[in-house]
């Protein structure tokens, strides 16, 4: 059985550590956040300046001065902190930020992402994606494995326009948990049922498969 | 104190010419100068340059300006949020310079802090590089961006002074300080205007040296584009 949003979600709370500050893209990366492991502290945070992000507002108290990235609205958590665009991206530049995990088109197998533009149809731009892949010290990509067309999203090398270069270092799919190495993607874990065969067949980057390869534990 | 208390938005955008550069602050629908940009909207200025983070839905914040085809060229990080921006782009008849958020930001605060050009690693092997200088620094591969300024500079604070200093609120604040600091003129737009003296100024967010125009800014509608809740439980 190949994941479904959740528990891909679900798979990379699994990598939290331990007193981090974390940065959550849109789509599966949000859903994150529901999934904190027992015994993990992390604090949120939001490019758009805010720090400690808490769940939804209860209805009616939502608060149009309190937005994430996405523009939903949201709430703070006690210790949070609010700040402007340039102390924001200070602290993606300045590497304080120590996850990002986000959403992409295609992966190549040397850590190449593509994430924000499809040539000929409309672009609506790269937001803060391009700073974010560029200095995070850890990069986690969710998402399917192929895309709608049943076309492999890891690659050998990426065919739509990069966001950054080499820096993806691990990826969550429905099918499988794949890290990037020098010498392309490993597969460490496959989701429960689904055979190396079948992930070998929906990958059409370079594959390295060292024996027995676990199950994932959701 | 120097006073920058301007009566209405009317004289607050008072020199507003055609084919000038303009900065907005706000992300998303958030922390918008609501009531400049709708003041602008009324006026016969065209060909402007905007530059702002994003362009505003249809009928509100930017996309009014758009809609009465003002604008000529837009800089922003993530657009397109409204059916007419997209048809104008699409055919060309708007000029859209996407560059990345945080290159976005920085490009403003180094206009206003006096430094010309800077070196990030974002958008290093991307097209977002072609043309700009690359240098190594600690082993990491740089591109050189250089300042951001503007002619007026519009943003939107929670609270002001006559003497033009800021406080924002909740994640309103986002490109505002900066956006304030890299304008000729900056017009600030607050909610409430105090006489100097009744902001303590160690809660100051921007110092009112970066604020040549404050007013307090009228029926503010604050849109929501993004209303999500969670259920109260029993």
């Amino acid at each position: 059985m190949s994941l479904d949003k959740n528990q891909i979600a679900k798979r990379i709370a699994q990598e939290l550590k331990h007193n981090t500050y974390v940065n959550l893209g849109i789509g599966i990366p949000t859903l994150v956040a529901n999934y904190i492991p027992n015994g993990i502290d992390v604090e949120f945070q939001s490019e758009n300046g805010v720090l400690g992000m808490g769940p939804f507002p209860f209805e009616g108290e939502e608060d149009p001065d309190l937005i994430n990235a996405g523009k939903q609205t949201i709430t703070t958590l006690a210790g949070a902190a609010l700040f402007d665009s340039a102390t924001s991206f200070a602290m993606i530049r300045g590497r304080h930020v120590e996850l990002t995990v986000l959403g992409a088109m295609e992966v190549a197998s040397n850590g190449d992402i593509a994430n924000w533009k499809i040539p000929k149809k409309m672009v609506k731009g790269m937001g803060g994606a391009m700073d974010l892949v560029a200095s995070a010290e850890n990069i986690i990509v969710a998402m399917m494995h192929t895309n709608k067309k049943g076309k492999s999203k890891l690659l050998n090398k990426c065919t739509l326009p990069i966001t950054g270069v080499s820096c993806v270092k691990k990826i969550v799919t429905n099918l499988a948990v794949i890290e990037v190495t020098k010498k392309g993607f490993k597969l460490l874990e496959r989701a429960p049922g689904v055979s190396v065969d079948h992930i070998i067949k929906a990958t059409e980057g370079n594959l390295i498969i060292n024996g027995e390869v676990p199950e994932m534990k959701i | 104190m120097i006073n920058k208390k301007v009566k209405d938005v009317a004289e607050a955008i008072d020199g507003v010419k055609s084919n000038m550069t303009l900065m907005f602050g706000g992300f998303g629908l958030s922390g918008i100068p609501e009531n400049c940009i709708k003041e602008l909207s009324k006026k016969e200025i065209f060909n402007l340059t905007c530059i702002s983070n994003n362009a505003g839905v249809d009928n509100f914040g930017l996309g009014l300006l758009l809609k009465k085809r003002q604008v000529d060229r837009m800089i922003s990080s993530y657009v397109g949020e409204n059916a007419e921006f997209e048809r104008q782009m699409l055919s060309g008849e708007l000029k859209v310079d996407l560059i990345p958020q945080g290159t976005l930001a920085e490009r403003c605060r180094a206009g206003g802090a006096g430094i010309p050009a800077f070196f990030t690693p974002a958008g290093f092997g991307t097209e977002v590089a072609f043309g700009k200088e690359v240098r190594i620094f600690d082993g990491k591969a740089h591109i050189l961006e250089t300042a951001l300024t503007s002619d007026f500079a519009f943003v939107k604070a929670w609270k002001g002074d006559e003497a033009g200093n800021l406080i924002f609120k909740g994640s309103a604040r986002n490109f505002n300080p900066l956006m304030a600091m890299a304008g000729k003129i900056t017009v600030a737009e607050v909610e409430e205007l105090l006489p100097a003296g009744e902001l303590d100024p160690n809660h100051v967010h921007t110092p009112g040296i970066f604020v040549q125009r404050i007013f307090k800014g009228e029926l503010y509608e604050k849109r929501i584009e993004q209303l999500t809740t969670r259920k109260r439980e029993e």
